[in-house]
C-alpha cells in the first residue's frame, strides 16, 4: 500500500509552494507510470492510524470521526468544552484528555479545504460533508437505522477503524 | 507505559496478590469484579440496595430528557443505541456483557457523565448500588 505522500496535516500543507500536493502526485505517478493507489480524489479522507485512547474514549459514543475533518481550532475548542459536548457530559481525565489533544492537535486539517471553522464545530455542517452527501436525500437521513448525520457507521461499515473508502458504504434500507 | 504492562504482568503470575499489585503499579485501569464494585457502593451508601428501587431509577427520567435507558435500552441484556447519535452501545448488564462493570474507573467515569446527563448531578452511592445490584439480577 503507497502511503500518500501528502497527508492533508499541518506540516505538509505548510510545504505546498507552486503546484498542488496532488498535481504534483499526480504527475510523480504518471511519470512511474504506476496506478493511483489509495489517493482520494480530495485527499481528506485518507486513514490516520487512530491513537487508541481517541478510539476508544471518542468512539465509545459515535465513530472515531477523523481529525484530519476540521482545523485545530475547531478540535481545540471540543476538547476544551466536553464535560458540555453537543449536549452531553463527555468529559475525561486530564491525562487522557492531554494526550487527545496533542494528537488531534498533530493531525487536524490545516489545508484549504478544512481551514475553514464550521459552525458549531460541526464536522457536518462543513462545505467538505455537505458537499459529499449531497446524493443523501432527506428521507435516508431520517432512516431510524441512520438517525443522524453523526451516525458515520450506519452507511460507512469501516468508520469505527476510522475507515470511510467508498467502498464500504451500505446505505440501509 | 503500555509497553510495560503486557509483557512484565505475566510474569508475575505467582500469586493473585502478585497480579493485583502488577496492574496496580503499570496500568491506569482498576481491575475489580462487578461483585466487588457492588460492596463498595452498598458499604458507601449504607443500606442494602434495592432492585426495584435500581430498576425504577433506570428506567425513568429526572426532569430532563434523557433516562438510562434512553440509550441503553429499558432492559440492558441486549443491545442498545446512543440516543443522539445513534452509535450501537453493547449491553450493559454484566450477565450479558462480561466487560462491564470490571474497571473501577471506568465505571466512576461513566457515572459521572451520563448521571450529569439524566440527574443533572453525580449519584449516589446508594443510588449506583440500587442500579448495579438490578443489572446484575439480570441473568441469562
Amino acid at each position: 500500500m503507497m502511503k500518500h505522500p501528502f497527508p492533508p496535516s499541518k506540516a505538509h500543507a505548510m510545504s505546498s509552494t507552486t503546484t498542488t500536493p496532488m498535481a504534483r502526485l499526480v504527475l510523480a505517478l504518471l511519470a512511474l507510470g504506476g496506478p493511483i493507489v489509495s489517493a482520494q480524489a480530495d485527499g481528506n479522507t485518507r486513514q490516520v492510524p487512530l491513537l487508541p485512547a481517541y478510539q476508544q474514549e471518542c468512539g465509545a459514543c459515535h465513530a472515531p470521526y477523523p481529525p484530519t475533518l476540521m482545523p485545530a481550532a475547531s478540535w481545540t475548542r471540543i476538547l476544551d468544552n466536553l464535560s458540555t459536548h453537543f449536549g452531553t457530559d463527555a468529559s475525561l481525565d486530564p491525562a487522557t484528555a492531554k494526550e487527545l489533544r496533542a494528537w488531534v492537535d498533530t493531525h487536524a486539517g490545516a489545508y484549504k479545504r478544512v481551514r475553514e471553522e464550521p459552525p458549531q464545530d460541526r464536522i457536518t455542517r462543513t462545505a467538505w460533508f455537505e458537499r459529499k452527501h449531497r446524493e443523501v436525500s432527506a428521507t435516508t437521513w431520517k432512516r431510524p437505522a441512520v438517525k443522524s448525520p453523526a451516525n458515520c457507521s450506519a452507511c460507512h461499515t469501516q468508520a469505527d477503524q476510522g475507515d470511510f473508502n467508498e467502498h464500504n458504504i451500505r446505505i440501509p434500507r | 507505559m503500555k509497553l510495560l504492562t503486557t509483557p512484565l504482568c505475566p510474569t508475575l503470575r505467582a500469586s493473585a496478590a502478585a497480579v493485583l499489585a502488577c496492574a496496580s503499579l503499570f496500568s491506569t485501569a482498576q481491575a475489580a469484579t462487578p461483585a466487588e464494585l457492588l460492596s463498595g457502593y452498598t458499604a458507601a451508601g449504607g443500606g442494602a440496595p434495592a432492585l426495584a428501587r435500581g430498576q425504577d431509577f433506570f428506567t425513568n427520567t429526572h426532569g430532563r430528557e434523557w433516562s438510562c435507558a434512553s440509550c441503553h435500552g429499558a432492559l440492558p441484556t441486549q443491545t442498545g443505541k446512543h440516543a443522539a447519535t445513534g452509535k450501537p452501545i453493547a449491553a450493559l448488564a454484566p450477565g450479558f456483557n462480561p466487560q462491564r462493570f470490571t474497571d473501577t474507573d471506568k465505571t466512576e467515569k461513566w457515572f459521572r457523565r451520563n448521571c450529569n446527563d439524566v440527574v443533572g448531578r453525580a449519584c449516589s452511592p446508594s443510588e449506583k448500588a440500587d442500579v448495579l445490584a438490578w443489572l446484575l439480577s439480570l441473568k441469562p
